[in-house]
């Protein structure tokens, strides 16, 4: 392989798509900028704060989660543990078949994606109903989402309309409400047909056993009506501690996952319906899933645990914006993507080490991120990781640096470097053989090789120093 | 990051990090650096065996080949006096990227000492020497290209402030100013379709506000964008700020 995958996937990618993935992740970064600026005096600092309390939930998950399925049960709600994609989708598959469900609908929750428990359900006769619009859509076409927030940023409405009129809902029409208002009525039906409710978590507190739940639809709250039983899919690193670190952690989520002070819906779910309740789901189950975030806990790269998937770092990422979502491979796109993604590959590490090196490391993701992850730290370590390693995707198109090293540690050999690099002046460089040079030459000049000509300069300035020095009178 | 607990400044004495892009392409910065230290009343000390600070290895994940480097740079820079560099992505190697891949090793503390005392130019006149201002005369208007590796640290701050008071010069603010150009080391080799487009991106900001020069305190972001501008047949004048402080106390009679 020439150059990275990753470049290469930009290279090709669709102009329409490239248009609608860079506006759609501009706009999304400004307006979370500005409100962000707008209503709080320093939001470093608060982003310092929630970084703090999600690195302590980290740090302290072996505690966490036994009280929080000590809080979940005393609240009558079910608590599974699924270590792996499939122990996950199995517990939800045998939650289904004990009460003989067959209808499923979602809200959006990207744990399942990880799972592909769609997939896995209709494999099984289930039918399974995203009800995110978003994510109706990326269901319909059978495609993937390409953000985490903004699952279809990659496709434009002219797109959407064909999809709907293909999937039987309505003549084309690419007007935004009338597709809306399409999907409203097919779904409407759905949530009344459907056995049982699926949601993620965006947070789960330990003190009170909440489950709280953000959307802007409405979806969730729909997907839980009608239905008797309610199952949340929440990754283990979902806790907060303390139920007054939501005020924090909601204000932050919203406004850079958004641009929004707050969503339209935030739910704040403690159980099944309780006998003074006149509706809601009577049962409840939230399963718990690793599928490989253990690992990240004990790796250098733990820090990666504390998001709260807003998608700030997508929007803001320069090389997101040029290679869009999909580019990544994986669930998790853009920075958060390139490191969280090969992490939980596990053994399909290697072939997933090309993702950390998709940055220029500018650093705008942890300037943005509402838990201050450091994320460019953590693609460097995961660049020696793959190197280490060995592995051929992380290692595309990359100058090798052994030689470098020697050169650059041994003076003698750096100045004979920096006089022997003029012949660059004069080669035909467009033909030299070194694919580095040629890869920088594709789209940009070199300037003149003008090795040592400080240092001579230099040289010459401190003996006119010295002599002008010693020719000065002395007093 | 480790600039924050900088020892205090007891004599106007430094050591020069002229940086492998200086040595190698451009010589005039590293001269400017010169110039305006010293007219300053700075005396420079150029460690002859200086190489390179590292990072091209750093960024690509060869820290075992970037160690060495970094090694054969904290030997080279001994002693107790400041490090000036002329470049805010070779500064944050020194104080943050090489202990960043020397955490384990038993010479940490050496390569932190380093970092500790490296300072970007900008930061060491601003925030190390106390200026709030800078004389002379520069008749230009300025796009000022605020590099990646400032953020965070007291650069791009420091470099706006000193641009703004020279006598003559206008910063034109341009769109997206917090994007980056691109470069990104060996990013802009194994990337070269996101990285020229990154970079493309950049320019189309900075052409908009029609300056009279581009000026960064990174060589390396403007290696990217002024080869950029070139290959595109509309070539950008690059400036680094050293050279625009020097410049304004030659037209402003302050340096012959």
């Amino acid at each position: 392989m020439k150059f990275q995958q990753i470049d290469e996937y930009a290279a090709r990618l669709r102009p329409e798509t490239k248009a609608s993935v860079h506006s759609g992740s501009k706009a999304g970064h400004e307006k979370r900028t500005k409100v962000l600026f707008d209503h709080f005096i320093d939001p470093d600092r608060l982003r310092r704060i929630a970084g703090d309390i999600k690195q302590h939930v980290v740090e302290n998950l072996d505690t966490y989660l036994p009280a929080v399925e000590a809080k979940l049960r005393a609240n009558g709600v079910h608590v599974h543990w699924a270590a792996t994609a499939e122990a996950a989708n199995e517990a939800v598959y045998s939650i289904l078949q004990a009460r003989g469900a067959r209808r499923m609908v979602k809200a959006k929750t990207m744990v399942s994606e990880e799972t592909e428990l769609g997939r896995f359900l209709e494999k099984r006769g289930v039918e399974c109903v995203e009800t995110d619009l978003g994510e109706f859509i990326v269901q319909i076409d059978g495609d993937h989402p390409s953000h985490i927030v903004k699952p279809i940023i990659h496709k434009n409405r002219r797109e959407i309309a064909t999809s709907f009129e293909r999937h039987g809902l309505g003549a084309y029409n690419d007007d935004p409400e009338t597709i809306t208002r399409r999907a409203r009525v097919h779904l409407r039906h759905k949530y009344l047909e459907a056995d049982v409710g699926l949601t993620g978590a965006n947070f789960v507190v330990a003190e009170s056993g909440r489950i709280v739940l953000v959307t802007n639809e409405g979806n969730s709250r729909f997907c839980l009506a009608a239905t008797k039983c309610h199952i949340a899919m929440v990754g283990i690193e979902k806790i907060l501690p303390r139920d007054r670190d939501l005020g924090l952690l909601l204000n932050l989520l919203a406004r850079s996952g958004t641009g929004q002070q707050l969503t339209v819906y935030t739910e704040f779910i403690s159980g099944p319906r309780g006998p003074a309740q006149p509706d809601g789901p009577e049962e409840m189950h939230v399963v718990f899933v690793d599928n490989g975030r253990t690992d990240v806990l004990a790796s250098e790269c733990r820090d990666i645990l504390r998001c709260i998937r807003c998608g700030a770092c997508l929007n803001v990422c320069p090389v997101y914006r040029q290679a869009s979502g999909h580019a990544y491979r994986s669930v998790y796109p853009g920075p958060v993507g390139a490191v969280l993604s090969p992490l939980l590959a596990g053994e399909r590490f290697p072939a997933m080490a090309d993702l950390p090196k998709a940055s220029s490391l500018c650093g705008a993701c942890n300037e943005v991120c509402p838990v201050n992850i450091p994320i460019p730290d953590l693609l460097l370590r995961l660049r020696e990781k793959g190197k280490r390693e060995g592995s051929d995707a992380a290692a595309a198109g990359t100058p090798a640096m052994g030689g470098w090293a020697v050169m650059a540690s041994q003076p003698f050999a750096w100045k004979a470097a920096l006089a022997g690099g003029r012949i660059m002046n004069v080669l035909p460089t467009k033909y030299v053989p070194v694919a580095a040079l040629q890869a920088w030459q594709s789209r940009r000049t070199l300037p003149t090789w003008r090795g040592g000509t400080f240092r001579t300069w230099l040289h010459d300035r401190r003996k006119q120093q010295s002599q002008a020095g010693s020719a000065a009178p002395r007093n | 990051m480790l600039n924050h607990d900088r020892p205090p400044l007891t004599e106007r004495r430094v050591q020069l990090m002229a940086t492998c892009l200086c040595d190698a392409f451009y010589d005039d910065v590293a001269r400017a650096t010169v110039e305006v230290l010293e007219h300053l009343g700075v005396a420079v000390e150029f460690p002859e065996g200086q190489t390179c600070c590292g990072q091209p290895a750093f960024n690509g994940g060869d820290w075992a080949a970037s160690r060495k480097v970094v090694r054969h740079t904290v030997k080279t820079f001994a002693g107790s006096v400041p490090v000036i560099v002329p470049s805010g992505s070779c500064a944050a190697m020194m104080f943050h990227g090489a202990p960043l891949e020397f955490e384990r090793e038993a010479d940490l503390p050496e390569v932190e000492a380093l970092g500790r005392r490296t300072w970007e130019l900008a930061d060491y006149l601003v925030n190390g020497l106390g200026l709030t201002s800078w004389p002379g005369r520069y008749d230009a208007r300025i796009a000022f290209h605020r590099s990646c590796h400032s953020r965070g640290t007291a650069t791009g701050e420091a470099a706006q402030r000193l641009l703004e008071s020279i006598p003559g010069v206008t910063v034109l603010p341009f769109g997206e100013g917090e994007q980056c150009c691109g470069f990104g080391g060996t990013f802009s080799v194994s990337f070269p379709t996101i990285s020229s487009a990154m970079g493309s991106l950049k320019l189309e900001h900075i052409r908009a506000v029609q300056p009279d020069a581009l000026v960064s305190v990174d060589m390396s972001c403007l290696m990217h964008l002024g080869g950029l501008a070139d290959k595109e047949g509309r070539p950008i004048r690059i400036l680094h700020l050293a050279q625009v402080l020097r410049d304004a106390l030659r037209q402003g009679g302050l340096l012959g």
